[in-house]
This record gives structure tokens, C-alpha cells and sequence, in this order.
């Protein structure tokens, strides 16, 4: 399998956007490190920014590399090589490279101004989402053979997971906020992967401390090494289950 | 060889296979003919598990297809439109082909006869059809496989080059191969092949070999004896027509 992920990374080093993608995050994990005095402000500020870009990079990025390798995809399966050989060689490849990007862009910044927890965590959930995301993408290329169709479906879920999702919550709790809500609106944001890694991450920092009420219930779930299961449990769940689902619809397709 | 058992295919309202079967053993060179969508590239897509029939199995030595893909180290495919990675190089691609397959021995006659060796910087996108073709050719018989696939072989290539794939399959043929082949050309099927499988409309009309199509038509050329047999064909349809008009 290795074999065919090595011509997979081949390829993705030779078009060079992941090192683009790459210097982007080095140089904004840089520059908010020596703007902000604190850093652990900056961190504060560079989880917003990995919070929308990581979605966003590895849904388009992985959707448009999929449809670029067609030509090989076809090759390879007229090869005596199985389809899930081919679509797991397709994801380490995309996926490593980008978790790569990540590690060098952002993690090599936090580990030199702010190595602690806080740091570590952002790195794990910047892993983590990178990984969901990917796998979100293979599902949306896999069931579309239209690269259009593909790339807005990629784009329409980015818009709901980063945007609309959000908002959704935010009626929810508006419309029952007689009730006591802690419980469902944990449930709730483990249905969106960048929700979990943004309150995950926000119940590392000290900011926890101006969300009140709700803010202790959770400091207390996602503090205790069962949250950081819970949430490892989730992310895992959010990375398998819709690459698997892109594994049962590509061993239908036809080519 | 290779048994193929009442597959059928539709892709929406059209029935691209209704109802295949054959058998296709060693020693044959097997022409597939018939008219434009009659469902020819559809069925050598099933074989190679690149289209996915709704029913109906096909066996390889006895084993059911859907299950293994180590069946495909032994055919060569040569497909109508061979579509390779844009960004590399032609050397590239023969390298990884053999790199991802580990068989060690190379037929690579076809590879310098063609004289790709001379244009291996070459990158894949820059190919006109013919080369395209020519690479398409050397893939399908690089390792040597007991059964060739090739889908309209000749369709693109200049005389020179058509005539040194056809004496290669030529000498495959003798070496007692599978050999099944998609053509329009007729005549350059005339001397290479030994049974015809006649497809309409995603059926099999008829399947027979070189000598009972000759004695049932009385025509020495392949074009002239599936010309025949269409129009007897066709004829019989008509007759049946009229009966159910009358």
C-alpha cells in the first residue's frame, strides 16, 4: 500500500500548494506570536484562524486532488490492485501530507513561544481535524463524479460545519433556554467536529472562566482526562465513519 | 478461462448488458464486433471489475471475480482512451508500473520497437493520440499476461506502427494466449482472429468461429460474412415483424 501512497505524495509535493499552505501557517503562527505580547493570547487567536482554515484547506484541497488523480485512480484499479487498497493509499497520502503542513506550520511555532498544555492541545486538534475533514472530502468526491458538483458539496459543507451549524445551536438554545441545556448542548457540538475542537480547546484556557454557569459544567467534563477521551472518541468516530462510507460507494462505482 | 454467466448492466434507461454469457478459453483470439454502444467496452470493463454488473457472475480459472483482484496479474488491458496521470513523464509511468507490480520479467518489445525509450522525458499531457495509443500497447504487454484485453488497438495508430502491434499479436497468438479484441477496422481483424462475438444493443447475437462463419455465409472475408449475417439477421427480425403485423 505504501508503494501507491509514495506516488500519491510524489504528486502532491511536485504541485506545491501544500508548501504554500504550509508557509501561510508559518508565517501567521509567526507574525501573531510577535504581535501579541501574551501568548497565550496569540494562541487564543491562532485557534480561531485553524478553526476555519484547516476545514476549509483539507475539504477543497482533498476534493480537487481527488479528482485530479483520476487518470491514476483508473490506472491503478486496471492493475491488479484492490479498490481499498487504492482509496486508503489516496488517504494516507492526502492526509499525512496535510497533518505534515500542519505540524510544521503551526506546531513547530506553538512548540517554540508555547509549549504547555494549551499549546499541545491546539496541535492535537488541528491533527485531528485535518484528518476529519480529509475524510469528510473523500466522502463528498467519491459519491459526486462530477468535479463541480464535488467541490460545492465540499464547499457547502465547510459553510455548514464552520458556519451554519453554529447559528443552527444558537436558535436551539434561544428557543429552549428555560430549560437546563448543559447536557444537549454537549451532545449538540459533538455533531460538528470544529465545535468540539473549539470548546475542547477553549476549556484549556483560562477565557473558560467569562462563560459562566456553563462554562464550569463543561471546565468540568472536558478538564477531566474523560473529556480528552470523549472528544479523541468523537474526532476518531468523525474521521472513520465517512471515509468507510467513501470506501462502500467506491467498491459500487463504476469507472 | 474466462466464463462470463447471464451478466447484466444498465446504466439508467439503458440496458448497456442484457443477459451476457460466454466462454473464453486459451488458445482463441476473439473478435468483439457490433455497432457503436452496442455494449463491447462496457463488458471488457466488467471483466476487469472497472464496471460493476448488477447481476450475473464472472468466473477466471473457476473464480468469481468480485472477489479477488490478484485475477488481474494475468491480463493485459490496452483501453480504447488511455487516460494517464497528466503530470508525468513517460518514463515516469513505466517505472511505477513496474515498481507497483512485482513481477520481475519485462516483455518490453513493444516499448523499444515503438522507440519509447527515445522520448522518455516526455511529459503524459503533451502525447498526441497515436503515442498515447502506442504507450496504452507497451503497458498491456509488459509482463506478459496469459490474456490480452485490447480495446480498439489499431484505432489512431499510423500503418507503420498498427503493423508492428498486429505481428505482436501476431506472436502472442501463437504462444496459445487469450487474446480479445475490439475492432472496426475489419480487415485488421481478418487474419489474426479465430471466433466472433457480435453485439447489439447490449446483447450477444451471435458467437462463432472463424470456420462456421465461413461455411454458413459462403464469404471469405470477415467484412463480408458479418455483413451477411446482419442482414440475415435483420431480415429474420423483419419476417417475425410482419407476422405480428399480420
Amino acid at each position: 500500500m505504501f508503494k501507491i501512497s509514495k506516488y500519491v505524495l510524489y504528486d502532491i509535493l511536485r504541485n506545491k500548494v501544500v508548501l504554500a499552505y504550509t508557509a501561510f501557517l508559518l508565517i501567521v503562527s509567526f507574525s501573531l506570536f510577535q504581535m501579541e505580547e501574551n501568548s497565550s493570547k496569540a494562541v487564543l487567536s491562532l485557534l480561531n484562524i485553524v478553526l476555519i482554515v484547516v476545514p476549509l484547506v483539507s475539504l477543497v484541497f482533498s476534493t480537487i486532488h481527488w479528482y485530479n488523480s483520476y487518470e491514476f485512480i483508473e490506472l491503478m484499479l486496471t492493475q491488479p490492485i484492490s479498490r481499498k487498497k487504492v482509496l486508503w493509499s489516496e488517504y494516507t497520502g492526502i492526509s499525512s501530507s496535510l497533518v505534515t503542513a500542519f505540524l510544521i506550520g503551526v506546531g513547530v511555532p506553538v512548540v517554540i513561544y508555547n509549549f504547555n498544555a494549551t499549546g499541545l492541545a491546539l496541535i492535537l486538534i488541528g491533527s485531528l481535524l485535518t484528518l476529519v475533514f480529509t475524510s469528510i472530502a473523500f466522502f463528498a468526491s467519491v459519491k459526486s463524479r462530477d468535479k463541480a458538483r464535488g467541490i460545492g458539496t465540499a464547499l457547502l459543507l465547510w459553510f455548514y460545519f464552520a458556519l451554519i451549524y453554529d447559528g443552527l445551536v444558537l436558535t436551539i438554545l434561544f428557543a429552549f433556554s428555560d430549560y437546563p441545556m448543559e447536557k444537549t448542548t454537549l451532545v449538540l457540538s459533538s455533531l460538528n467536529p470544529i465545535d468540539l475542537g473549539r470548546i475542547y480547546l477553549m476549556l484549556q484556557m483560562d477565557v473558560s472562566a467569562l462563560m459562566g454557569y456553563t462554562g464550569a459544567t463543561y471546565k468540568d467534563f472536558f478538564g477531566s482526562s474523560l473529556g480528552l477521551l470523549y472528544t479523541l472518541g468523537i474526532m476518531l468516530i468523525w474521521m472513520i465513519v465517512p471515509v468507510l462510507l467513501a470506501l462502500r460507494s467506491f467498491n459500487k462505482k463504476d469507472l | 478461462m474466462i466464463r462470463i454467466e447471464n451478466i447484466n448492466k444498465r446504466f439508467k434507461k439503458l440496458h448497456a448488458l442484457n443477459g451476457i454469457n460466454a466462454q473464453l478459453n486459451k488458445g482463441q483470439v476473439i473478435s468483439l464486433i457490433g455497432p457503436n454502444g452496442s455494449g463491447k467496452t462496457t463488458l471488457i470493463k466488467s471483466i476487469l471489475g472497472l464496471v460493476k454488473p448488477e447481476s450475473g457472475n464472472i468466473y477466471f480459472n473457476d473464480e468469481s471475480i468480485s472477489e479477488t483482484v490478484e485475477y488481474r496479474n494475468h491480463i493485459g488491458y490496452m483501453p480504447q482512451i488511455g487516460r494517464y496521470p497528466d503530470n508525468m513523464k513517460i518514463g515516469q509511468l513505466f517505472k511505477m508500473i513496474k515498481n507497483i507490480r512485482s513481477q520481475k520479467e519485462w516483455d518490453e518489445e513493444l516499448f523499444y520497437r515503438f522507440k519509447l525509450d527515445t522520448i522518455l522525458d516526455k511529459s503524459m499531457k503533451a502525447l498526441s493520440g497515436g503515442t498515447r495509443q502506442k504507450v496504452s500497447a507497451a503497458l498491456a504487454f509488459l509482463f506478459n499476461p496469459d490474456v490480452l484485453i485490447l480495446d480498439e488497438p489499431t484505432a489512431g495508430l499510423d500503418p507503420l506502427s498498427s503493423e508492428i502491434l498486429k505481428e505482436k499479436i501476431v506472436s502472442e497468438k501463437e504462444k496459445e494466449k487469450l487474446i480479445l479484441i475490439t475492432s472496426h477496422v475489419l480487415s485488421d481483424l481478418e487474419d489474426l482472429t479465430t471466433d466472433v462475438i457480435y453485439m447489439q444493443d447490449g446483447k450477444i447475437m451471435f458467437t462463432k468461429s472463424m470456420i462456421e462463419l465461413k461455411q454458413e455465409t459462403g464469404e471469405e472475408k470477415l467484412a463480408k460474412a458479418i455483413a451477411w449475417m446482419v442482414k440475415n439477421a435483420l431480415q429474420k427480425n423483419e419476417l417475425s415483424y410482419l407476422k405480428i403485423a399480420k
